[in-house]
């Protein structure tokens, strides 16, 4: 028997359906008003830091919303047709699926114990991490060496802040990775470490989940 | 038993995102999932980046057609990669979802909206 059918009284909602028990004859909720205990800290800190990632989604709304707006304004420079590789974008696009997919193979060796699992998901994560950020910063100075820089036009502005952001997500990213790994192989899979791993996965697939918006809005939508 | 799965028994009512869903500490489990969401998510990338090539569909459908992939991928990485469910342990991840996915809509609509309506209602510039 779990502690939450003993009725410990665990759990945000009680939405179980009709747990009404008889206790001497008279039926009450199993769990009344104010009468839980407090979730645990992986939850409350996993549910702190998702609304944290909206947060960021929402700033990065902001940017593809003066991205849309700008993406006509190229001051007779350079345009997406003219600046954009979809080779490079389809293989950085490749690597952040699969850094996202080695990230959730690490977090389960995390919780598996599994030291290889591990270790070996988080070092794939940081190789295929750091191919798409080499390519990301290959591009950009190539467009800044043909003079398309974010001096450029309202356009390259705006191309360069959405991008850039992203990047700069993904390079903050591979430090935390690293700390991880550091912390992990130092302290031993404790439960503080562990919520911070969790909190990293989170952070780490909800990164792809912007590079999704942005090979579509972005690449796909500007060279097509 | 470990902590951590001692917590996981106890939020029986309650799921963090990113966390393996209770009660799947299979390591062949998880790892399924996370082949079907990569397997899913690299079949919507490919249709995308070939969509976005082709002349093969009508031309001013493809904006559109690229929007909806994104979407249905967005959906496969929140299902499969951050565990986001419809189950009652998920309710406060999938509410903040939806507020956050209701502030990215009004910045994004509102934004283009009134940025086109100006542009509309411009002089035209002289060039030159």
């Amino acid at each position: 028997m779990t502690a939450f059918e003993a009725g410990a009284g665990y759990g945000g909602q009680n939405r179980d359906g009709g747990a009404d028990v008889i206790f001497g004859g008279r039926s009450e909720p199993l769990y009344a008003h104010g009468d839980r205990s407090p979730a645990s800290k992986r939850i409350i800190v996993g549910y702190g830091f998702w609304i944290f990632l909206l947060s960021d989604i929402v700033m990065f709304s902001a940017f593809f919303a003066t991205y849309a707006v700008l993406v006509r304004e190229t001051a007779g420079g350079p345009g997406g047709k003219d600046l954009f590789n979809l080779t490079n974008v389809a293989i950085e696009t490749a690597f952040l699926l699969l850094s996202s997919f080695t990230c959730g193979i690490a977090t389960i060796g995390a919780r598996a114990r599994q030291a290889l699992m591990y270790y070996g998901g988080m070092a794939l994560t940081f190789v295929f991490g750091a191919g798409f950020l080499f390519i990301e910063i290959h591009e950009f100075v190539g467009m800044v060496a043909q003079g398309a820089g974010p001096t450029r036009s309202a356009f390259l502005s705006a191309f360069f802040t959405l991008v850039g952001c992203h990047g700069v997500h993904v390079t903050l990213g591979l430090l935390w990775l690293l700390t991880m790994v550091a912390q992990v192989f130092a302290k031993g899979y404790r439960a503080d470490i562990l919520r911070r791993v969790l909190c990293f996965g989170l952070f780490w697939h909800t990164l792809d989940i912007i590079w999704v918006a942005i090979f579509t809005v972005v690449y796909l939508m500007g060279a097509g | 038993m470990s902590r951590t799965d001692q917590e996981t028994i106890l939020d029986h009512g309650d799921a963090a995102p990113g966390d393996e869903p209770a009660g799947r500490h299979e390591v062949a489990e998880g790892l399924l999932g996370y082949l079907i969401g990569l397997f899913l998510a690299a079949l919507i990338t490919a249709v995308a980046f070939f969509i976005a090539g082709t002349n093969l569909v009508w031309g001013p459908s493809i904006p559109l057609a690229l929007v909806v992939l994104a979407i249905a991928q967005i959906g496969v990485h929140l299902v499969f990669f951050i565990h986001i469910t419809t189950g009652p342990d998920n309710t406060n991840n999938v509410l903040a979802l939806a507020f956050g996915v209701l502030i990215v809509f009004l910045i994004l609509v509102g934004s283009l909206w009134i940025m086109s309506n100006l542009s509309n209602n411009m002089t035209p510039m002289q060039m030159g």
